[in-house]
């Protein structure tokens, strides 16, 4: 046996993305979001990104505290507006990478709209999407991915809309890069997000993600830990299976994988493509700005 | 007739690796301990400040430093670091590249 060692609690390697003197942070315990910041500190750190040049923006919400946390240029914007404030940010600086770090509920809820244009344009923005099925810091209210006959508080007799396919709507709006892990995958989640990283264009990965407080309590699902084990005994890994068949019923099967892994022009190459065409020498002074180091 | 050692003897364990735990910020909701790849770590008897049971190493011969409590822990108080031949743990953090 060898006696207890010591190494400094600053060496963890989410510290160095992390705000620390604001820990520890709000989030319950079991909830899934810190564990897909650690993912993510891993990536960064893998990347080798000048940090100075990564951005980080939020929604609001429990995972729109993401921003908050982060010790990055981290901007927590307001309900559904954190893709419009990153397009925004993207197109003033492209040398800027743009993380969208939101949930379910802000990105394709309140910003529906925004998620599926900001797919069609093809903006560089790298979006995850932390999925746990309700609106976790307003009560528990249904949102636009719970699934048929789960309990909330808003149906309580289960609900009946059917909820949001989220690779399957971002493959169709035109995103090139699509992916969906949950929090137990957790290699595969720093793996995927290296790659949204690197990756030109609209790169969105959904993570499924414990909310024991509220979904998992009304649904009867467990603690945080249960909730995990269910997603590691319910995930089938299926890279490149066609989006339409991976939407997720209240406690079945949860396809996982890299399902859309495409090229195409991102809105920066297409408008710099274009109006250098049609301006020529009045665009040339501004376009410098605008191509990528 | 010469005695075959135990089979545990025959293999010498090294201390490959160690976990470092933020006691205080700990939330006791035990992904770490579920989730240890050589099943070494578990809920302490003592509460930390929060009131919740954090982790403990049961055997530090048998980490492997893997930093997979480090991935998981939502709470950023668990990470592992692989140690070099026994090296003191003041060593620079190893870095893994398995993911």
């Amino acid at each position: 046996m060898s006696a207890p060692v010591e190494a400094p609690l600053a060496a963890n390697p989410v510290e160095a993305v992390l705000r620390s003197f604001r820990m520890p942070h709000i989030w319950c315990p079991g909830c899934g979001i810190g564990t897909t910041v650690n993912c993510f500190a891993r990536a960064l750190e893998q990347s080798k990104l000048n940090l100075d040049k990564v951005v980080v923006v939020s929604g609001i919400g429990c995972s729109g505290r993401v921003a908050g946390y982060l010790d990055l240029d981290s901007f927590h914007t307001t309900h559904g507006r954190a893709i419009p404030f990153a397009t925004g940010m993207k197109i003033a600086n492209p040398k800027l990478t743009v993380v969208v770090y939101s949930g379910d509920g802000d990105l394709v809820g309140i910003g529906g709209n925004h998620f599926i244009h900001a797919a069609r344009r093809n903006l560089d923005l790298k979006v995850i999407c932390i999925n746990n099925f309700t609106y976790g810091m307003t009560g528990g209210q249904m949102g636009p991915t719970t699934p048929v006959s789960a309990l909330s508080s808003t149906t309580p007799f289960g609900c009946f809309e059917p909820g949001f396919n989220l690779p399957h709507l971002a493959e169709s709006a035109g995103a090139v890069y699509v992916a969906r892990w949950t929090t137990y995958h957790v290699r595969q989640l720093a793996h995927t997000m290296g790659e949204m990283l690197r990756k030109n264009g609209f790169s969105f990965l959904e993570i499924i993600s414990p909310c024991p407080t509220l979904y998992g309590q009304r649904n009867r699902l467990g603690d945080g830990l249960a909730m995990m084990k269910h997603f590691k005994q319910q995930s089938v890994l299926r890279h490149g299976a066609p989006t339409k068949e991976v939407g997720i019923e209240l406690q079945g099967p949860i396809a996982v994988g890299k399902f859309v892994d495409i090229e195409r022009p991102s809105f920066l190459d297409v408008m710099n493509e274009q109006l250098g065409r049609t301006l020529e020498a009045e665009y040339a002074g501004c376009v410098k700005d605008h191509v990528p180091d | 007739m010469p005695e075959e050692a135990p089979p545990e003897a025959k293999k010498t364990k090294k201390v490959r690796g160690t976990v470092v735990i933020n006691l205080a910020r700990c939330k006791g909701c035990g992904f770490c301990i579920a989730f240890c790849p050589p099943q070494v770590l578990e809920f302490a008897e003592d509460y930390n400040p929060q009131g919740y049971h954090p982790p403990r190493l049961t055997d530090p011969d048998g980490c492997t430093g893997c930093d997979l409590c480090g991935l998981y822990c939502p709470d950023f108080a668990i990470y592992g670091i692989m140690l070099k031949n026994g090296a003191p743990p003041s060593a620079a953090r190893e870095k893994s590249d398995e993911s």
